[in-house]
């Protein structure tokens, strides 16, 4: 039995893995662990000592995108699944795995994909910029925002917004990460606490009226909301505040609404287009009602 | 009047336009520019309202003044509601103001109809203009249109839009004479027609190596329909929908519940919103765009309403029970969609297992199928549902959810209560 220690990051799982695998070892023989303080490879002497021949070895790259994506879950056996799942499609001969979403480790690894590629999209979706300034010299608005992602997504997720917000200057900040562009470079800094973000924005109100005025209290489903909005992001979020009230107003609303006298109808006003309208709208009836006649 | 105050009205205003798409646009982004913006991935929901729907683009009208008279509509001309009116520098600073800061990815932009068609297209053009040339904006553009507007401002708004849209409103004339008396169905389709001419000038493969490229132009047109405000059966809405999808090849079609509005009309009187019936059109719709499902299949002329109760794909089960049971290992994928339970996904995951080995059971329960809701439908490599199971008269009770929870009948409605509206569910699948 050997033990691997690797920063908790896809590249150096691979460095291993690649070697590993080919010096033939077995997933069973080896013990993956990970520590943020490992700074070069531990793999072991007798593995260092020979050159490793991974050449020969043709991994399916739909597992090489699977593997880079799993590796950012948090889960402390992803490392050990992730190589028997190489050896399996490659030694162990199974070359249909991937193939298997019946298959145990398989499924296992599907599920750690699901929940990384749905924190980068809450991510993509819940990260609020607030304006902090502009940059005296280039005229580039200045941007920061917090998030608290489960998993290790903020490399995976800012080309996305790289793609989106190339004329700002913007930072993202994390606990464990934070990503900075500014108009030519993305690039990446360690984590920071919350304090360090600003808490609001000037046109957080604006946003506030908008969310309030879109919501219509006569099909209330709280958990429709929840289930794709849950509470753990509420607190980073500035609409969240006023999804209380609107519950607790809902019904009183649409009391009032059932409670209004009807409107009768006013009469067309006195506007051209509306009475050439009228007029094709007659021309139209009469037509139709001419062909049903005729059939 | 301020800015605070138009956006209350004006989103107020747009609430019951259902449609909240922002994927299937062509991709771009905002890389080696000025501006910001970008399409093309998947929609994202930038958050989330009370009412079960995502907020995912700046969803207003430019006025809700309006000349027409749709007694389902809030905005109509006989409303009282107070009027407002952006101008188009407001909803182009409100848009890039509210991007910048990630509440949203994009514009779906409306308005009640000031004037004539042409003069309120003009209107909602020159904001999505703005958008796009005076300040490089890459974001998702939805834009209604008016089928009575001309052609030349259509193909404007395709320019710079990538989604336009028509509300068909109602399925038949007679609906929309009586209740939304200005608009032609007739009119409606032909505009339609001429959109879905001009998106497949942009994606024709064959054009001619010399031939002009086309202009840009809007990816995608959807529409919306309402459901409860006329007496159309649901066969009436599927037949129409799927009429929609196949001469013009809509992308989507948005099923609306008519939901009480704040001023209600004398010839329009208010009622609870059937949800459960929106939410059975949604499903039905699914069955008809990726399940090769026929609308005869799921609402005949002999029974022309939806199941309530259940899911449109179970009802088709029960009703035709001779089919089953279907074996999971064997059968074509054609008729594993066709198994209650299953959905395209694990229809797909299935068929490529069952190449290297034969599916039993704890097989299904490892892709997190509900086994219960299957059972009586397939046969396994270690199952095979009892005969009597399947013709039993008690199988449709035993899917029937526990009475408590059918507490809304929609025929005969009692007097809403407010519990009412949130028991019920709603929305897409």
């Amino acid at each position: 039995m050997r033990t691997i220690v690797i920063k908790p990051e896809y590249e150096a799982w691979r460095t291993a893995a690649r070697q590993l695998l080919a010096q033939g070892v077995k997933p069973d023989e080896v013990l993956w662990t990970d520590d943020p303080q490992e700074a070069s490879l531990f793999v072991g002497e007798d593995l260092l000592a020979k050159p490793p021949a991974a050449e020969a070895i043709k991994v399916p790259s739909a597992f090489m995108d699977m593997a880079k994506s799993a590796a950012a879950h948090t889960d402390s056996k992803r490392w050990a699944l992730l190589y028997r799942v190489l050896w399996r499609l490659t030694l162990g001969g199974e070359r249909h795995l991937l193939s298997m979403a019946t298959d145990r480790d398989v499924r296992q690894m599907q599920d750690w994909c699901k929940a990384v590629g749905r924190d980068i999209h809450k991510m993509h979706a819940f990260v609020r910029f607030r304006l902090v300034g502009v940059d005296s010299a280039t005229g580039r608005e200045q941007f920061v925002a917090w998030f608290e992602p489960d998993h290790r997504i903020v490399r995976l997720a800012t080309p996305f917004f790289e793609k989106r917000f190339a004329g700002m200057d913007w930072s993202i900040l994390t606990p464990y990460e934070c990503a900075h562009w500014d108009g030519q470079r993305l690039h990446f800094t360690s984590g920071v606490p919350r304090s360090s973000a600003p808490d609001e924005d000037a046109l957080d109100d604006l946003w506030r009226t908008y969310y309030r005025n879109i919501f219509n209290p006569a099909r209330v489903k709280i958990s429709a909301m929840q289930s794709e909005m849950p509470k753990k992001y509420w607190k980073n979020l500035p609409e969240a505040p006023l999804i209380a009230g609107l519950i607790a107003e809902s019904a009183g609303r649409v009391q009032g609404m059932l409670e209004t006298e009807e409107r009768p109808a006013k009469p067309a006003p006195n506007n051209a287009y509306l009475k050439s309208l009228h007029d094709m709208n007659q021309s139209d009836t009469a037509e139709s009602t001419g062909e049903s006649d005729k059939s | 009047m301020d800015i605070n105050r138009k956006l209350e009205i004006l989103a107020d205003a747009a609430k019951y336009d259902a449609s909240c798409a922002s994927s299937g646009a062509a991709k771009k982004d905002s890389r080696g520019s000025t501006g910001v913006g970008s399409t093309g991935g998947s929609g994202i929901c930038h958050s989330y309202t009370p009412d079960g729907r995502c907020v995912s683009l700046l969803k207003v009208l430019m006025t809700n003044a309006c000349l027409y008279d749709c007694h389902y509509c809030i905005n109509r001309r006989s409303s009282n509601v107070t009027r407002a009116r952006f101008t188009p520098d407001e909803v182009v600073k409100l848009t890039l103001d509210f991007y910048k800061r990630n509440y949203i990815e994009g514009l779906f932009l409306s308005s009640g109809i000031i004037r004539s068609a042409d003069h309120t297209m003009e209107l909602v053009i020159e904001v999505a203009r703005k958008l796009r040339e005076e300040h490089h904006f890459r974001g998702y553009i939805h834009l209604k249109t008016i089928p009575e507007a001309s052609q030349a401002l259509i193909a404007l708004a395709g320019r710079y839009a990538d989604r336009i849209s028509i509300n068909i409103e109602l399925p038949t004339q007679q609906g929309l004479t009586t209740l939304a008396p200005e608009k032609n169905l007739a009119r409606t389709e032909e505009a339609m027609g001429h959109i879905r001419g001009k998106i497949d000038e942009r994606y024709a493969e064959k054009r001619k190596p010399d031939a002009p490229k086309p202009p840009p132009f809007a990816t995608g047109q959807s529409t919306q329909m309402l459901v409860g405000a006329d007496a159309s059966t649901d066969a009436t809405i599927l037949g129409c929908a799927d009429k929609l999808y196949t001469a013009h090849r809509l992308k989507r079609v948005y099923y609306s519940a008519f939901s009480p509005i704040p001023e209600p009309s004398s010839i329009l009187p208010l009622k609870a919103p059937p949800l459960i019936r929106e939410h059975r059109l949604y499903q039905a719709d699914w069955l008809l765009r990726f399940y090769d499902f026929k609308v005869e299949e799921i609402a005949s002329a002999a029974a022309p309403n939806l199941d309530l109760a259940l899911d449109p794909k179970l009802s088709w089960a029960l009703r035709n029970r001779e089919t089953f049971p279907v074996d999971i290992n064997k059968a074509a994928r054609e008729m594993l969609l066709r198994i209650p339970g299953l959905g395209v996904r694990n229809v797909e995951r299935i068929v490529s297992a069952r190449r290297y080995t034969r599916l039993r059971l704890a097989d299904l329960i490892r892709l997190r199928l509900q086994l219960k809701k299957l059972l009586p439908f397939i046969i396994t490599a270690d199952h095979h549902p009892a005969k009597v199971g399947l013709d039993s008269e008690s199988l449709r009770a035993r899917f029937l959810p526990p009475p408590e929870q059918l507490e809304l009948n929609f025929d005969t409605p009692p007097a809403p209560a407010a519990s009412d509206f949130r028991s019920v569910r709603s929305g897409e699948l």
